[in-house]
């Protein structure tokens, strides 16, 4: 009985080591890194996953790709660069802030402005309006 | 003042509705190619039939397709006659995307074979270049060896019509 937790802990460590292939890394943060970048890198052809989360074909590609050029010593730069040249922008989950994104940064933050300064508009008009009835009286 | 911003809602939702209806004709898996306009990479590949070793000096000094195509790949069959027809007014250059040589050749020989030269890319890696997603993808190239439209999915008499012979007109030599 005493067995039972190593043997659920086996179990679990197991699947762990399943989701990441058979990639062998030099070091930890070489493994985390590998995992940021597919999990930042978008999947060309299933719209909504990350290649470190899709099984499509191009995800494998692209995996191996992202593993080949992290041991190559390529900066996680060099790797995004090197994909939006050959995929586009799309394949970028957190678009990079310049003139073609700025609507899409700041654009919810102008909306909440116009919002803001209707609430406040509102307030003012509603204070005044009570004011008035106050002096009315 | 505050008579007009009643109306403010209402031209907010036209606006929102405007781009919603847009986006119902819009294929979201339809990505412009990061190429447009740049030169075909450079690429060491093999002619899929010889063995014998191409690369970008090999390619036709015209206005051609380039044509990404696997044995396993359903609807390459299905554009299959089509790119034969054309084929006798177009270059077509295959690019036998991560398929087998034994596989793509008996492909070849049971449908025909269009095209003026099939480079061989087993791995893929010359797809990688090309950002190519899947088959069947069809790159426009002019004269200068310039990559001047990516069509993703089949090609067939109207999609020539309406995006690739444009753009056949436009960068004619």
């Amino acid at each position: 009985m005493k067995w039972l937790p190593v043997l659920i802990m086996l179990l679990i460590a197991s699947t762990a080591h399943a989701a990441i292939e058979t990639y062998q890394f030099d070091s930890d943060s070489q493994e985390a890194r590998f995992r940021t970048l597919t999990l930042e890198l978008r999947c060309p052809k299933c719209e909504n996953q990350a290649i470190g989360d899709s099984d499509a074909e191009i995800s494998q590609d692209l995996r191996a790709e992202v593993y080949r050029m992290l041991k190559a010593g390529a900066t996680n730069n060099e790797i995004k660069d090197f994909m939006v040249d050959r995929y586009g922008r799309y394949v970028l989950y957190k678009p990079p802030l310049d003139r073609q994104t700025l609507v899409l940064w700041f654009g919810p933050l102008i909306f909440l402005l116009i919002g803001a300064v209707a609430v406040a508009v509102r307030i003012r008009r509603s204070k005044n309006a009570m004011d008035c009835r106050g002096s009315d009286a | 003042m505050s008579r007009m911003l009643v109306w403010l809602p209402l031209v907010l939702f036209a606006v929102l509705v405007g781009f919603f209806f847009r986006g119902l004709d819009l294929n979201p898996g339809e990505q412009p190619s990061a190429l447009i306009g740049k030169p075909v990479p450079e690429f060491l590949a093999t002619d899929l039939y010889t063995g014998q070793s191409l690369s970008n000096k090999d390619l036709p000094n015209q206005p051609y397709l380039l044509n990404v195509w696997a044995s396993w790949c359903i609807t390459c069959q299905v554009e299959h006659p089509f790119l034969t027809k054309l084929s006798q007014t177009l270059p077509i250059v295959g690019l036998n995307y991560k398929d087998t040589i034994p596989a793509s050749t008996n492909w070849l020989g049971k449908l025909g074979d269009p095209y003026q030269m099939q480079i061989s890319d087993p791995n893929g890696r010359l797809g990688l270049d090309l950002g190519v997603a899947g088959a069947p993808e069809t790159f426009v190239v002019d004269a200068r060896g310039i990559i001047r439209l990516k069509i993703q999915g089949e090609i067939n008499d109207r999609v020539y019509e309406r995006d690739i012979q444009p753009i056949l007109e436009e960068f004619k030599p």
